[in-house]
């Protein structure tokens, strides 16, 4: 037996409507790893030919998402935590796979981009136990002047487009992602431009962790090709701006606004810090519901 | 055996009415520069009843700036004696609501008994409400010692001209904000008198800064660099202007926009009380209101009995002037409110529904128009997809729960909806299902300061009232 054995590349594909689709456009892009040196980005060793999503991929993602919706909404807040919970399972048991990604995606030593990986299950962790949990947070029992019950509940607010983080690949992305799942939204996301690998993989994990199909759509390629479609969408509801800069934000903003979608600004994020609960309650609708007391 | 009613009409000589009145910056009247002015007219008359002045954009930069010259001693009191401002205005509006109310219907059109029972006493209730949240922002969930915005740009319309001025300044003085409220061009006289009223309580100059006109100055407002948040309620089309100019600035923005609002009537449901409930839902201040109930969803096998006893009920309603206290509908709001309501209800005739009113006789000055429904429209018809904001209601069938659902849904809008069955589980399901803001099961148009308000999709983003309110106010 040889002791020097060819490895077996890995062919990175989208994740769409629960399926592991090439673009619809036959493109790929070259994808490399990131050198330590400032600067040096794209200078690195070829890593893959990931997609590189068109449009159409990214309206195609739109439906899968909207199809799933009802399904995923409508599940008990449990189940729904329950899900998260086991997709942090199946990434502890890649946490290697995942550290040698994120670490030639960001440059970083084996042991930071380790610990990105296993603040990134940690994440899960911690937003799968919000599920049944925000609803007490974030709605209320309104006293109100007269013999009425009145509730008010949060609801998820319904297709959601992320444009994860540029620069925190996989952590970011996580980040970004859970909250956005954990209520019942679903989720169509721009990965990470030049660094989609391991989001891409993400979609391998997500695909074995009982989360139904297009609840999480992942979309490698040019952020500005594919944002402004999903910005522009009639059928998107809300718009996470993580991974857009200033000038292409403020486009974005000006798209969304054709059917109101609820838009949430880029801004200075610690991937690393605490997340808070402002993600979670981005993409809430309040609904007041009233009945009359009486016998 | 058909009664007459006598004339009964409230006291006009309750409310003092100036021949004009200035804009209200930094705790004074004035002009507006250039001298421009407006008429404001009586709706159910034409009668002029004053005229406003018309803010420039250096009058609009000039309130921003005692806004914000304002801001910093304002948001830096303490919360207790925000809340006692705001307890006074609530008191001296409950002190003046007679005169509020009669001074609304005359700029309005609205019923005397809307004014004075329902806006007048929720415009009270909503600054009370507020109150008593202002010394009390480290419990209300966002977090410890939330901070203000800073400026805000408000924008309100005609329909509840008091009201919605109560549900923009009450949470932004509560959280320390200070404003600059924009009155709509049709309605602005309770808003002048609301400048009257903080000048009464002693509120501090620049706290609160009310600017008159037309669109123009509320887009000079909203675009101004100055403000730091924007809140507006009035059209969708016009929201979607707004949310294009704040894009790419660090304004906060709220929204509360239109709606087609399905009133959902399920064939077990008291059909008295169901009628009332869709008069209530789509008559309520001429029909114009955001959450009106506009299409009715009948359960087929009920649908004949629904309509006779509809409008049975219809040809009770009494249309006329706004003061008379048996008045039910009074009048449209403007002559282009009416148009738009005319030409869409004629859209409903050319494009196949049959049009129904009672006979009605209308006044011949001012702008009416008698309560009408339309029946066999389709979700196709412009009738059953475009805010009317009038007294028109669609009419639409359903066979099952999930075919009411689709129906209702079937709309960009998603501001309210009504629910009308016996059956608690059918509710529930229904209210869950249902992509609104607002489900008002077997009741209506129901309001309350600590009731979270607002919409999904086209309907606007944020809510106003109750803890939920004090988000568009604080910077989290």
């Amino acid at each position: 037996m040889s002791d020097h054995r060819l490895n077996v590349l890995k062919t990175y594909k989208l994740f769409v409507g629960g399926r592991f689709p090439r673009s619809e456009s036959g493109r790929v892009y070259e994808v490399t790893a990131a050198t330590s040196a400032p600067g040096a980005a794209g200078q690195g060793d070829w890593l893959a030919n990931a997609p590189l999503s068109s449009r159409k991929d990214a309206r195609d993602a739109v439906t899968a998402a909207r199809k799933a919706f009802g399904g995923w909404s409508g599940a008990t807040a449990y189940n729904r935590g329950q899900v998260l919970y086991r997709i942090a399972e199946m990434l502890e048991g890649r946490r290697e796979q995942f550290a040698a990604e994120v670490a030639a995606a960001e440059g970083l030593s084996g042991a930071r981009a380790a610990a990105q990986v296993d603040a990134a299950v940690d994440r899960w962790v911690w937003y799968a136990g919000w599920s049944d949990k925000v609803a007490q947070i974030a709605g209320s029992a309104n006293p109100v002047a007269g013999p009425y019950f009145n509730l008010s509940t949060p609801e998820p607010t319904g297709v959601v487009a992320v444009l994860a983080p540029q620069e925190s690949s996989f952590l970011g992305l996580v980040s970004v992602l859970a909250p956005v799942v954990v209520t019942g939204n679903t989720a169509v996301v721009a990965t990470s431009e030049k660094a989609p690998l391991p989001a891409l993989s993400l979609g391998e994990v997500l695909a074995t962790s009982d989360l139904p199909g297009g609840v999480v759509n992942l979309l490698s390629g040019r952020t500005a090709e594919i944002a402004p479609t999903l910005a522009a969408h009639q059928d998107v509801n809300a718009i996470d701006l993580a991974g857009a800069d200033g000038a292409l934000a403020a486009d974005l903003e000006t798209a969304a606004a054709d059917n109101l979608k609820r838009v949430l600004r880029p801004q200075p994020v610690d991937w690393s810090a605490d997340p808070g609960t402002d993600r979670l309650l981005a993409f809430l609708e309040t609904k007041t519901v009233w009945h009359p007391m009486g016998v | 055996m058909a009664f007459e009613y006598a004339p009964a009409p409230e006291s006009r000589a309750v409310v003092d009415i100036a021949p004009s009145y200035g804009l209200f910056i930094d705790g004074e009247f004035g002009e507006a520069t250039g001298g421009k002015v407006f008429k404001t007219l009586s709706p159910s008359s034409e009668e002029v009843l004053s005229e406003v002045a018309h803010a420039s954009a250096e009058d609009v930069d000039r309130a921003v700036a005692a806004a914000r010259g304002a801001f910093g001693t304002w948001s830096a009191l303490p919360g207790a004696e925000r809340a006692k401002y705001l307890f006074r205005i609530a008191r001296i509006i409950q002190e003046r609501s007679r005169e509020l109310a009669v001074l609304e219907s005359l700029d309005n059109g609205k019923p005397i008994r809307e004014s004075r029972d329902a806006d007048l006493p929720l415009v009270a209730a909503h600054f009370f409400y507020y109150a008593g949240w202002a010394d009390k922002l480290d419990h209300a969930g966002y977090g410890p010692d939330p901070k203000p915005l800073g400026v805000a740009g408000q924008v309100i319309p005609w329909n509840f001209p008091l009201l919605m001025l109560a549900w923009k300044i009450a949470p932004a003085l509560a959280c320390g904000n200070t404003v600059v409220l924009k009155p709509a061009e049709t309605t602005p006289l309770s808003a002048l008198f609301f400048a009257g009223i903080c000048r009464q309580a002693g509120l501090p100059r620049g706290v609160v800064n009310i600017v008159t006109g037309d669109g123009s100055t509320g887009a000079e407002l909203v675009a101004h660099p100055g403000i730091d948040k924007v809140a507006f309620t009035g059209s969708t089309e016009v929201g979607k202007a707004i949310a294009r100019t704040v894009a790419g600035t660090d304004k906060r923005l709220t929204l509360e926009l239109g709606g087609k609002a399905a009133n959902i009537v399920f064939d077990d449901a008291p059909i008295d009380q169901a009628v009332e409930g869709v008069v209530n839902g789509i008559f309520f201040n001429q029909g114009h209101v955001c959450c009106a109930g506009s299409r009715l969803l009948v359960q087929e096998s009920v649908q004949e009995e629904l309509l006779d006893a509809l409008k049975r009920r219809m040809a009770t309603l009494r249309v006329g002037d706004p003061l008379d206290k048996n008045t039910d509908i009074g009048a449209i709001n403007s002559a282009e409110q009416l148009a738009r309501i005319k030409e869409l209800a004629d859209s409903g005739e050319a494009e196949g529904a049959e049009r129904w009113a009672p006979a009605c006789e209308l006044p011949s000055a001012g702008y009416w128009f008698a309560p009408t429904l339309f029946t066999g429209v389709t979700q196709a018809h412009r009738i059953a997809r475009e805010e009317i904001f009038g007294p028109v209601l669609s009419v639409l069938t359903f066979r099952t729960p999930e075919e009411a659902v689709a129906k209702a849904n079937n709309t960009p809008y998603g501001l309210s909806a009504g629910i009308w069955t016996e059956k608690g589980s059918r509710i529930l399901w229904m209210a869950s299902k249902l992509r609104a803001g607002v489900i008002w099961s077997n009741t209506f148009n129901k309001f309350d300061p600590a009731s979270p308000f607002g919409g999904y999709k086209e309907s606007g983003f944020g809510r106003e009232g109750g803890r939920h309110g004090l988000e568009a106010y604080l910077n989290v």
